[in-house]
């Protein structure tokens, strides 16, 4: 037997470092650096874009938002309505599709279920700009499948062609309906079939089980996924861009800054950020007020198995379709990258093909030289994020202290304005020197894209660190405390490693998302400093087709090869990171 | 009222083993409890009388009607789940109210039922609360409330104790079995507690990997187990393996050392024992059965000395671990007044002839 040993190991009594990690008010020092950051570079260029939107010449006016409310020149509220009714069916649609398929795949087993599944996930690998442009290519004026039939059924016209808003809501529908599929569908899994059967053991029918019992318990997730479509919409500026849709509200913001009316950008910005405020506090609301999920245990959910003959045909028949529909857009942007720059003018597909794209890519220094900027960018500010987010999870997650609510709606802030609006806030903050830019103009510098990307996906490491942080016991960390080691140690050789997969998946994730950024970038890069997404959007007006796609192509073997890391990582839990 | 019956039913799953062959009439109005460990069947079981299973092989019969492939929402049976199952979207009184509604009954017809049956399981006042804002045994009284509503057929109990704390169990346990003789109702209730299921019922199937081991009376099972599994998960059993020594008219003798020799009643033999001298069989001896032994009596029948290993004092009992040669002896002696014997102190046990019971 072991003698039980008197002197704690390796502790030293005196020692200032442990004192200061003991007292009480160590957390703030802690906590002092991120709400410093925040306060730099989230609220002081948002004020700074508010303040520019209420001054006029140096003194206060509203003459900005009487221009922008005025019913002489209507383009701001035509743009303001625009966004609204196109977010509103977007939710609409994404809400159909969506829900539709988590059903379909969580409760019935049909052949193609498992494929479809995998491929329901899909859209989230295509990087805005790319997902944008594939459509253009597919269903456009000049797209394959509408010259394809007008081809092969010998027309005058193309039969169908997707354009303006309509295009808008398809490209929406298609890259929006995740969330509520991934909502929806988790919330299924996560239904407990006790419930199903009590009702009926209560007497219920399927239809009376169906409306009093798994809607009502759906309705979070389905709530919650609207909020999130309708915020995303709203900031939707790429589809807007490639149909050419100018009135909305982040085109319109483009447009000003273009124009170099910056008050007017700064008073639709701010505009812009109260509706996104008021949808981000909506949801937390919504979150907080109801959950449904009951973790229990027993049966797992059955699938129904199609039997009928006609019905599996069906099935087999639809999931070939959506199979398609889903993988069309990866396919079209893989074979245009091999097509030859300005050949496809006419044409159902592009003449002739060549590898050259993907060797310029890496050898040619010009075509080189955005894809070191991305990465270079992205790199820069995914460290910024890393140490910010890990930090910012812990004091959340396990930390007692004044403000916590303050901390935790200011990380979040950034999600919810839309990319444009942190480009403008950006320009309004740093195109003078100040204190929190180290007496630096970044504006048409390098460090002025990193910093938008940094602000940008603030969220994304501090989420997937606190939900792994959350599912851990935090009596193992008192255990450790227990056992002799210091705060520090503790959180080294402890905290660390048990949230280093949730804090992987939000690096890669965040990394990726850089590399794919578009909307803030737009408005912030100089030639020096071109990323690929605008690279792609130059080379495309340039009509080389080819040379835009194999940047697509790079930009989404990316990000399938992060989110399969992050699946590993997560153990199938992607949904925690995104 | 109104009696199931059971006509040899069988379940085969895919890959997990189900229940082989159950085959039981239960009365009406009867408290019939299905006992077995985990997994053994008790629950499938339970579930195919409820309609969420259907058996593979053989008949469900509520009274004279065959149920066997009935849904489960034409069945009118109450069942109350292990988790409660209660809708986290619904007030108590919704919870409660939900079955009636789905009968189509009358608003007010609804509302007063519902209030009696909170009446009924002292819940009265509790409607507007949420589920989430209960406790454990309140929300197991509501689950309780509302397969009683309804006024079932069968009441169907799929372990509703077990995530209760021991003494709110013991609480329920009564309150449940209270009810049940009040309303008169044929109740089947499925445990894995074999206390539970002794003190609440009226008959017990006793159950291992699907297969049906015993039914019987709790003093039956308790008294006359028919194999070595009943012994052992009823109650507390000393299980001794011997050779039968000698027949002799009304008695058997059983060496189980060289050093000891036991002697009991033929009769007291499962139908699965073939009493025969040279014969192998198993002895089972309750502790209780076992008493001390005044030093006079040393070298009687049934009377042996042991080695105490461990005792404990329980308030009610003192119990003992012993050891007689080769042999493990469990004793619980009951208000005997002796002295606590400390470990290692040798002592003077002996059996009463007619509470050893052989089995196979």
């Amino acid at each position: 037997m072991i003698k039980p040993q008197l002197t704690p190991p390796n502790v030293r009594p005196n020692s200032r470092w442990n004192s200061i990690t003991t007292s009480r008010h160590f957390v703030y020092v802690l906590i002092a650096p991120l709400f410093l950051i925040l306060l730099a570079y989230v609220i002081y260029p948002f004020f700074q874009t508010f303040l520019q939107s209420i001054k006029q010449d140096g003194s206060f006016s509203l003459q900005n938002y009487s221009r922008f409310f005025s019913l002489e020149h209507t383009s701001n509220l035509e743009a303001l309505w625009t966004s609204v009714y196109i977010s509103v069916l977007s939710v609409i649609t994404c809400g159909i599709v969506g829900v539709g398929m988590a059903f379909l795949l969580e409760r019935y087993e049909f052949p193609g279920r498992k494929l479809l599944s995998v491929l329901a996930l899909v859209p989230m690998a295509l990087p805005p700009l790319i997902g944008v442009l594939s459509f253009e290519f597919l269903y456009g004026s000049s797209g394959i499948i509408p010259r394809g039939l007008q081809h092969l059924l010998h027309l005058e016209q193309p039969p169908f062609v997707l354009k303006g808003i309509w295009g808008v809501l398809v490209v929406h529908t298609f890259t929006m309906y995740t969330y509520f599929y991934m909502t929806a569908s988790s919330a299924i899994k996560g239904l407990d079939p006790s419930l199903e059967e009590a009702a009926a053991n209560l007497g219920a029918s399927r239809l009376t089980i169906w409306r009093r019992v798994i809607l009502p318990m759906l309705t979070p997730a389905i709530v919650a996924a609207s909020l999130l479509v309708f915020m995303i919409s709203m900031a939707s500026y790429t589809a807007p861009l490639i149909f050419g849709i100018e009135r909305t509200m982040t085109m319109q913001i483009y447009l000003s800054r273009t124009n170099g009316d910056l008050d007017m950008a700064a008073t639709q910005s701010t505009l812009l950020s109260m509706v996104s405020i008021l949808f981000l506090i909506l949801m937390r609301w919504y979150q907080g007020a109801r959950n449904y999920q009951n973790m229990s245990k027993g049966v797992s959910v059955h699938r129904t198995e199609v039997k009928s003959k006609a019905g599996r045909n069906i099935a087999m028949v639809l999931s070939f379709l959506g199979v398609l529909v889903l993988m069309l857009p990866i396919l079209i942007i893989v074979l245009l990258a091999f097509s030859e720059d300005g050949t496809w003018t006419t044409q159902v597909l592009p003449p002739s093909y060549t590898l050259d794209h993907f060797k310029d890519l890496f050898t040619d220094s010009k075509t080189w030289r955005p894809i070191a900027n991305s990465f270079k960018i992205s790199i820069a500010a995914t460290i910024g994020n890393l140490l910010f987010g890990v930090a910012a999870a812990y004091a959340i997650v396990r930390m007692n202290f004044k403000g916590k609510t303050l901390l935790d709606i200011l990380i979040m802030l950034p999600w919810a304005l839309p990319g444009t609006v942190v480009a403008v806030n950006l320009i309004s903050a740093f195109s003078e020197p100040n204190v929190f830019s180290f007496g630096q103009v970044l504006i048409g510098s390098f460090w002025i894209l990193p910093l938008a990307y940094f602000v940008r996906h603030l969220p994304l490491i501090f989420r997937s660190t606190s939900s792994t942080l959350m599912q851990t016991d935090r009596s193992v960390e008192e255990a450790a405390r227990n056992l002799g080691a210091s705060w520090w140690y503790t959180f080294r050789r402890v905290v660390f490693p048990m949230a280093l997969s949730g804090i992987l998946a939000g690096t890669l994730l965040a990394l990726v998302e850089g590399i794919g950024e578009f909307v803030a970038s737009i408005l912030l890069y100089t030639n020096e400093t071109t990323p690929i997404s605008v690279e792609i959007f130059q080379r495309m007006y340039a009509f080389e087709f080819g040379t835009a796609c194999a940047y697509g192509v790079l930009q989404i073997v990316m990000i399938i090869l992060v989110l399969f890391i992050s699946r590993k990582l997560t153990g199938g839990n992607t949904g925690s990171a995104i | 009222m109104i009696g199931v019956t059971l006509d040899r039913v069988s379940k085969q799953f895919d890959k997990a083993r189900g229940v082989e062959n159950v085959d039981i009439q239960i009365k009406p109005g009867e408290f019939f409890t299905f006992l077995g460990p985990s997994g053994c069947g008790k629950t499938t079981t339970l579930r195919m009388i409820a309609g969420f299973y259907y058996p593979s092989d053989g008949r469900i019969l509520f009274g004279d009607r065959n149920v066997t492939n009935m849904p489960p929402n034409k069945r009118n049976t109450g069942m109350v789940f292990q988790n409660y199952a209660l809708f986290p979207h619904m007030t108590v009184f919704e919870n409660i109210a939900f079955g009636l509604q789905v009968r189509k009954q009358g608003k007010a017809e609804i509302r007063e039922k519902v209030t009696r049956a909170q009446k009924l399981v002292h819940l009265d006042g509790y409607g507007e609360r949420r589920i989430d804002q209960l406790s454990g045994g309140q929300q197991q009284r509501v689950a309780l409330a509302r397969a009683l509503v309804i006024e079932p057929n069968i009441l169907l109990l799929d372990e509703p104790l077990s995530n209760l704390d021991a003494k709110l169990r013991e609480e329920t346990r009564q309150e449940i079995k209270r009810l049940q003789l009040e309303l008169g109702i044929t109740t089947i209730y499925v445990t894995h507690d074999q206390s539970e299921a002794m003190s609440m019922s009226d008959r017990i199937m006793v159950m291992k990997e699907g297969v049906v081991q015993q039914i019987g009376t709790p003093q039956e099972i308790y008294n006359r187990p028919v194999n070595r599994f009943v012994a052992s998960f009823i109650g507390e059993s000393n299980l001794w393996e011997g050779t039968v020594e000698r027949m002799d008219g009304e008695t058997a003798q059983v060496r189980l050392t060289p050093d000891l020799l036991l002697t009991g009643l033929a009769a007291n033999a499962s139908p699965e024992c073939k009493l025969a001298v040279g014969q192998k069989v198993t002895l089972s001896v309750r502790p209780e059965a076992i008493s001390e032994a005044d030093p006079s009596e040393r070298g009687k029948a049934n009377t042996f000395a042991v080695k105490v290993l461990l005792s404990e004092f329980t308030g009610v009992s003192m119990n003992y671990i012993a050891e007689a040669g080769p042999i493990s002896v469990k004793a619980m002696f009951v208000g005997q007044g002796q002295r606590m014997r400390q470990r290692d102190e040798e002592a003077l046990f002996t059996v009463a002839r007619d509470s050893i019971y052989f089995l196979g």
